[in-house]
């Protein structure tokens, strides 16, 4: 399930971005440019941290950014983004964060099983780790095709 | 024995609360509660029926006013932050 979302065109590994603001829209773009979202879903992201705070750094180091199904969606996807210095996003208790999963859904329903996939593969520490440390795209492919 | 209706709270109730409300379904099951468990989100949520509200320090400021009580919850993914937090709450109010 993993596998099918988060292909090789999703994901950026150790980028350096300035703020968080920069590591949301890194993630919003690849959503963007794999044709899931329009340009404006990924201001709408930013916005979203802006009006509602840092909630969605949701565990320590891991931001899951998106905004609404009504801001511009085509369907459902995701991306992954690591940071090679990580960045904080106001979020005393999950600062600072090295690892950005963007998502955008289309409704309330069709994107649970995905998160759900997703949600189990980061429950797993050893599998956070993974991400955090891989140094390449490939690393994390295998690691969530072996999810599978 | 009371069957609980408890909320996972976030900006639009689904992403984060739901990531929040899969790892109280775990906790629950591990623990045989049944209760019944969904997602609301920031605008609606007050509005809503519920017994317990489990959501972010962000959004506990929501609940200021309303008598239900309100688990805060840093790790979404913690399945031993949620189970320390909200078991026992859940257990007291279900001998209630």
């Amino acid at each position: 399930m993993l596998a099918t979302y988060l292909t090789a065109e999703v994901i950026q590994i150790k980028i350096e971005v300035k703020d968080w603001e920069a590591a949301v829209r890194a993630g919003g773009q690849l959503l963007f440019e794999a044709g899931k979202c329009t340009s404006g879903y990924i201001d709408a992201m930013v916005r979203t941290v802006h009006e509602m705070g840092p909630y969605m750094v949701l565990a320590p180091g891991l931001a899951l950014a998106h905004a609404r199904p009504e801001d511009g969606v085509s369907e459902v996807g995701l991306s992954l983004v690591t940071l090679q210095t990580p960045v904080n996003f106001g979020n005393a208790a999950n600062d600072p964060v090295e690892l950005v999963i963007s998502f955008c859904a289309v409704d309330h329903e069709s994107h649970v099983d995905v998160l759900k996939a997703l949600a189990m593969f980061l429950r797993e520490e050893e599998n956070q780790n993974l991400l955090r440390n891989a140094e390449t795209v490939e690393q994390v492919l295998g690691a969530f095709s072996a999810q599978d | 024995m009371k069957r609980l209706r408890i909320m996972t709270v976030c900006g639009f109730g689904l992403g984060t609360s739901l990531v929040l409300k899969m790892t109280l379904d775990e906790v629950l099951s591990n623990h045989n509660i049944k209760a019944e468990t969904f997602c609301s989100d920031a605008e609606t949520a007050v509005g809503q029926r519920f017994d317990l509200v489990i959501t972010s320090r962000d959004m506990e400021k929501l609940f200021a006013n309303v008598p239900e009580p309100v688990v805060v919850v840093d790790n979404f993914l913690s399945t031993d932050e949620v189970q320390e937090k909200a078991i026992p709450v859940i257990q007291k109010m279900m001998e209630e």
